[in-house]
């Protein structure tokens, strides 16, 4: 059925160690005549479960067209008679002398600078580790490996410290800088450029006599643009979600992110100074906060899953 | 850089005896690659968290700055009933949730995986979009969908003449944050499983249909022992999450101020004695704590996956 060479083991196949799953157009594999046939009754049992996931988002689109007075006196899952949709966006757009477009920028900022950093910085540390032979590099690896499992929260309070003492708390660089550090992204970038980078191809450039920053700049990191692309888009996910270090860093609004300004919205309006329509500003500005990750995901859907693969795949 | 790499280069005229001044080369170039990410590792990383263990040691006083004092915060954490409660509360937490989302996931990947679904794609979207979601929004919008004024589960009460649900009662509180994080990350944790599925070799498991094992069957002892170095993967990433919980427990807070208290996760105890209580040291003592707790847990987990490996 297949030529390709499977590494199949007796007794069930507990250790299945698979060289790094081929990215890009994945290799269309001969399911269906091993699998059964779609059923529609386990179709909609499935779809009643994905209700969960989606109404509160649906929720959310609904809720972002009312006006303050309408969240309360229109049912939540459908729409009110009248739609403040534009006098919502504006509210947002303006309050605090629009304030709130700070964020956006601040955010893409934050998001955007630290996933091309700690992006690339994993991919030439991913791509050392997997290729190049240097004493050292397994007890290295082995270290930032480990670093996976450091609560983020344990170093966030030393880092503020740190960063007070230098005057770099309440400026984007306590935002950036932490964020650069992704040893998991380390860890995908390693598997996935022993997978994407035949060593034939690297010994023949060197015989050619090519030096290894030319090796690294015009032939590997050809290769290894998707798995870049899956760890900008992690380290781009988890900036702009960041919420903890930011909190704790800033304390000036126009340097917040998103998470922490509308974080800040909501505390007010719940503190019941209600004479200001804050309710439904927080709704549409956590609309608006969405949307652009969204969009990422739906477009790139290609790089995280196969992103994901390479993680889960190999231990 | 550009200089040493011209002087090698150089060298590379006599490429006969390539043997040693090849690896020499390369193994510059392995450290020149690592270093900018091992810099940034350093300061970023190492450092910080020296520099905490170095912290907890000491303990501020009123008066003439901090004194050390050996493992004394240590100590006081761990006779501290408020910081106890929040990692009992934490260990409950993953208990009960973490096999609860780990469970959806995996019955989705394999329900995925088993071809017996029409709309997979839009399905598997679906399940993953709320991944996309901050933590933090994610608190927000169920936030609104939890509360008795606007919210849709407490209209629907109202509507048919019952009392409104008390998601945010001392009681339920607990149960409500899990199911903010069952909801945010179902759908990623799911994906991994997913993507280990599909690179499953289908030879392993025609055997087994042609000898007519079910799918059930087929799921239980090939696909799932197949796909263990993923599980294990979200198992660690699952506990991790759990003891690091924050977001969610600290926007609710706003909402229901009596409920979540100070220490309600070690997390949100740690940042509010050294932010609001100023109490630098023991934060980062709890903070320490905190870590070692992780990777005690991890490593169980760890050492426990690869008994059961051993074992069959």
């Amino acid at each position: 059925m297949t030529s390709q060479p499977v590494t199949t083991q007796p007794g069930g196949g507990a250790t299945y160690d698979a060289p790094a799953p081929p990215v890009g157009p994945r290799s269309k594999r001969r399911r269906a005549s091993v699998h059964g046939r779609p059923n529609t009754i386990l179709t909609i049992a499935v779809l009643g479960a994905v209700a969960y996931f989606l109404l509160p988002l649906w929720w959310l689109l609904v809720a972002s067209t009312k006006s303050n007075t309408a969240l309360f006196s229109s049912f939540g899952l459908w729409f009110a008679d009248d739609l403040n949709i534009v006098q919502n966006l504006q509210d947002v757009f303006t309050f605090q002398r629009g304030i709130f477009l700070t964020w956006i920028r601040n955010t893409v900022l934050y998001a955007v600078t630290s996933a091309v950093g700690a992006a690339a910085l994993a991919t030439a540390a991913g791509y050392a580790f997997a290729k190049l032979r240097f004493r050292g590099s397994t007890v290295l690896f082995a270290t930032i490996l480990g670093a996976i499992m450091v609560p983020l929260t344990a170093l966030a309070i030393p880092t503020y410290l740190l960063f007070a003492r230098v005057g770099l708390t309440d400026t984007p660089w306590a935002i950036i800088l932490p964020s650069l550090v992704s040893p998991f992204g380390v860890y995908l970038m390693r598997v996935y450029a022993a997978g994407a980078i035949p060593d034939s191809l690297l010994e023949a450039a060197r015989v050619d006599g090519a030096s290894e920053r030319r090796i690294f700049f015009s032939i590997a990191l050809r290769l290894l643009a998707p798995g870049f692309v899956t760890v900008l888009l992690f380290a781009l996910v988890a900036t702009w979600n960041n919420y903890f270090l930011p909190l704790i860093m800033l304390s000036s609004p126009e340097w917040y992110p998103l998470t922490v300004g509308l974080a800040q919205w909501q505390s007010t309006s719940q503190a019941g100074s209600g004479s200001q329509a804050l309710f439904s500003m927080v709704i549409m500005g956590s609309l608006v906060s969405i949307i652009p990750l969204m969009i990422a995901f739906l477009f790139l859907q290609r790089y995280w899953q196969s992103g994901l693969a390479t993680g889960g795949v190999k231990q | 850089m550009s200089a040493t790499e011209a002087q090698i280069t150089g060298a590379g005229a006599q490429r006969e005896q390539h043997g040693t001044g090849m690896a020499r080369r390369e193994a510059i170039a392995g450290y020149l690659f690592v270093l900018p990410f091992v810099v940034v590792f350093v300061a970023m990383l190492v450092v910080p968290l020296f520099y905490s263990g170095y912290l907890s040691l000491f303990r501020e006083q009123l008066i003439g700055g901090s004194t050390f004092s050996g493992f004394g915060n240590y100590a006081r954490a761990l006779q501290d009933e408020t910081f106890l409660a929040g990692v009992l509360r934490m260990a409950q937490f993953l208990v009960i949730q973490v096999p609860i989302m780990l469970g959806l996931s995996l019955l989705f990947a394999l329900l995925l995986d088993s071809g017996r679904l029409r709309m997979q794609r839009f399905i598997r979207l679906s399940i993953f979009v709320p991944y996309a979601v901050p933590g933090v929004i994610a608190a927000l919008m169920w936030g609104y969908l939890y509360g008795r004024d606007f919210g849709p589960f407490a209209q629907g009460a109202r509507a048919m003449g019952l009392p409104a649900p008390t998601f945010l009662t001392h009681e339920w509180m607990l149960y409500s944050i899990m199911n903010i994080v069952t909801w945010s990350f179902v759908g990623y944790n799911m994906i991994i499983m997913f993507a280990a599925l599909r690179s499953i070799p289908t030879e392993l498991y025609e055997a087994a249909r042609v000898d007519g094992a079910g799918e059930i069957r087929v799921a239980w002892s090939i696909k799932i022992p197949a796909i263990k170095p993923a599980l294990l993967l979200t198992a660690i990433f699952s506990v991790i999450g759990t003891f690091q919980l924050f977001n969610e427990p600290n926007i609710l807070r706003t909402i229901a101020p009596n409920v979540i208290g100070v220490g309600y996760t070690p997390n949100l105890y740690a940042y509010n004695l050294a932010f609001i209580g100023r109490e630098i040291n023991y934060a980062a003592a709890i903070a320490f704590l905190l870590g070692i707790a992780i990777m005690v847990v991890s490593y169980i987990v760890q050492l426990s996956a690869l008994r059961k490996e051993r074992r069959s």
